[in-house]
């Protein structure tokens, strides 16, 4: 008899933390702030039992720069946060960026600007996918719809990071950190906690050079190198683009929505279906890299979209330069601060599709 | 031949790089880097050592010791080099930072590395002035002080006084070892080396976190020769700023 995979019961935020020990993150750096603090509550026992440690941080600041001194050193490492706090990790993001540093940094989106509340938005985008600190640099970005999908893109999100010497975000929100779903969770196999570390610090040994972690270029030419350096890997990441499809290839009109609101699009979608209206849904996985190629290839079937975010429109910008060749792209933006439910959304998109 | 008469007294330590450094005539971020350097020699720790190096004058620590080293943001290095520490603890990890670093932008960090009792070492070089961006106010110049923002000098009721950092660090719960040295004199360096052995022996010792301040020259910001420079040390940093250990849980009973 074959044993059945376990199910467990947990939020979203459980599951990132339970993603990341799969993937034998052995740091997690955290700082309270609503609506994560399931995480490092979680992470502060749970961690230290695997063998790793954790740290309450006096401050976001200190969490992101202590995630760079743990991914400096090579080791697998994680801090998370939502709005407010994410704007204080952008001076250590932007230095990771710089030093390319691996580590993964989990952004529970909550309303902003400023204190904003503590329901769920998707505000960040451009600060997720943009590059939030300054200079000129991108992080990969997870969006995450459920919580078997926040489980399985926390362990992807490792793997990126340590691959491309990066930091890799994963941006959900309050509905996905709070929802509680089952998953079945699953450990990785072979993960080589040392391997492929030939830049991080560790401690010079006779046979080699020292090593160095760092992001000032001082010399002629050597920043506008590593900037170049950095542009190429970016470049590459295009095909780690993803998306999910969903009732798209009959459609007349695509939603382009991720995380909850993709979630929620996608029950609309359903019910459009069941009354025979040609709706799918488009919802990016990776929101950086954009999944451009395979939303324009729909473009050019002759498709309409419209899309849907709770912000007032930053995704929509990546929709629209993805098919701009070719097609435009509706809005229907919730504005950050409301709760939206699915029924909420069938009156855009009935309009949209009668053409209104 | 005259190699008959004569005796090598004074060499480059190993984890010294070979190379000149960028730092100004008489400054003495010089003599701190080789006093980092004969230490990680002379306790044998060059393959175990991991530097955190902060902003200002001494951002180029690492071109001038041989070993790993990681480069913080303004005033992070302790946050940092807690990061590094509780990844690799079995490495020994120093950060190396300047007054406007660790008792300005980053005064929260220090204060609760100090406190959290992070097993790192904390070499503090207080010249009482920004010297890399020109020579501005620190949180460490002292009353009169004449800086480019405070061009009639600090004035405590405008500016506030002078910040006592060693004082403060030995105040927190998980400080095991802080003291003052100054880098004046020869009898003074050789001082403030015991201090840094001390400290960098707690960490070896997984004691808690060791904090030593080196008071220091900045000729070139403070408009002096090196000689006026190191008077001024003696003169007027010294009395507001009294050398000496003011912690050492060795003697104490120990922290837990
Ligand atoms: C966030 C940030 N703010 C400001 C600066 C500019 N900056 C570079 S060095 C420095 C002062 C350093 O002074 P100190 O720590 O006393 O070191 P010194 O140069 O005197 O050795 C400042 C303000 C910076 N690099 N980063
Ligand atoms: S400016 Fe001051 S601190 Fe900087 S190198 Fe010159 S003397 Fe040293």
């Amino acid at each position: 008899m074959t044993k059945q995979p376990e199910r467990i019961f947990v939020k979203g935020n459980e599951a990132i933390a339970r993603g990341a020990l799969a993937a034998k993150c052995k740091c997690f750096f955290g700082y309270p702030i609503t609506p994560q603090n399931d995480i490092p509550e979680f992470m502060s026992s749970a961690i230290i039992k695997a063998g790793g440690d954790f740290v309450q941080a006096e401050s976001e600041v200190a969490a992101a720069n202590m995630l760079l001194g743990a991914g400096a050193a090579g080791v697998r490492a994680m801090t998370s946060s939502s709005s407010p706090g994410m704007s204080l990790k952008q001076e250590a993001i932007s230095y990771m960026a710089g030093s390319e540093i691996p580590a993964v940094i989990v952004n529970m989106n909550r309303g902003g600007p400023g204190l904003g509340d503590i329901g769920p938005a998707q505000g960040d985008y451009f600060q997720s996918t943009r590059g939030g600190g300054h200079g000129d640099y991108r992080h990969f970005t997870f969006g995450p719809g459920t919580v078997q999908e926040a489980y399985d893109l926390t362990i992807r999100a490792f793997d990126i990071a340590f691959e491309h010497r990066t930091p890799v975000l994963i941006l959900g929100d309050a509905i996905l950190g709070q929802m509680k779903e089952p998953i079945t969770p699953w450990e990785p196999e072979n993960i080589d906690e040392e391997g492929g570390r030939d830049w991080a610090i560790m401690g010079k040994t006779a046979d080699r050079e020292k090593r160095l972690v760092k992001s000032l270029f001082l010399l002629e030419g050597e920043l506008a190198g590593q900037n170049k350096h950095l542009q190429a890997k970016y470049d590459a990441w295009t095909d780690l683009a993803e998306a999910e499809q969903f009732e798209t290839e009959d459609a007349d009109l695509i939603i382009c929505a991720y995380g909850s609101i993709g979630r929620i699009a996608k029950t609309a979608v359903r019910k459009f279906r069941k009354e025979g209206k040609k709706v799918g849904l488009f919802r990016p996985i990776t929101l950086y890299p954009f999944p451009a190629a395979e939303l324009k290839a729909l473009a050019e079937q002759g498709k309409r979209f419209l899309t849907i975010e709770h912000n007032l429109g930053q995704m929509l910008e990546d929709v629209r330069l993805s098919i701009r060749t070719v097609a435009d792209s509706d809005f229907y933006p919730i504005y950050p601060g409301n709760l939206p439910t699915p029924d909420e959304l069938e009156e855009p998109i009935l309009n949209c599709l009668e053409g209104k | 031949m005259s190699e008959m008469n004569e005796k090598l007294v004074f060499d480059r330590p190993d984890s010294i790089i070979d190379r000149a450094t960028h730092y100004c005539p008489g400054c003495h971020h010089g003599i701190a880097h080789r006093l980092v350097g004969e230490l990680i020699d002379e306790l044998g720790i060059q393959d175990k050592t991991l530097a955190v190096a902060s902003i200002g004058c001494s951002v180029f620590l690492y071109n001038y010791i041989d070993v790993d080293a990681v480069e913080a943001p303004h005033g992070r290095a302790p946050a940092v080099a807690t990061g590094v520490k509780r990844s690799r603890p079995d490495n020994f990890v120093f950060t190396y930072q300047g007054d406007g670093d660790l008792a300005s932008i980053g005064m929260a960090e220090i204060m609760h590395a100090a406190n959290r009792g992070e097993k790192i070492c904390v070499i503090f070089v207080n010249n009482t002035v920004y010297g890399m961006t020109g020579g501005q106010m620190a949180p460490t110049t002292l009353i009169g002080q004449r800086t480019t923002t405070t061009p009639a000098g600090r004035c405590v009721t405008h500016e506030g006084a002078p910040i006592r950092m060693t004082e403060i660090i030995a105040s927190l719960g998980g400080t095991a070892f802080a003291a003052r040295g100054s880098l004046d004199s020869v009898k003074n360096i050789r001082k403030a080396k015991k201090y840094m052995k001390k400290a960098f022996e707690f960490q070896l010792n997984n004691t808690g976190f060791g904090f030593v301040e080196l008071l220091a020259g900045c000729p070139t910001n403070w408009k002096m020769t090196p000689l006026q420079a190191n008077e001024r040390l003696q003169n007027e940093m010294i009395p507001y700023f009294p050398l000496g250990v003011y912690k050492d849980v060795s003697e104490e009973g120990g922290v837990c």
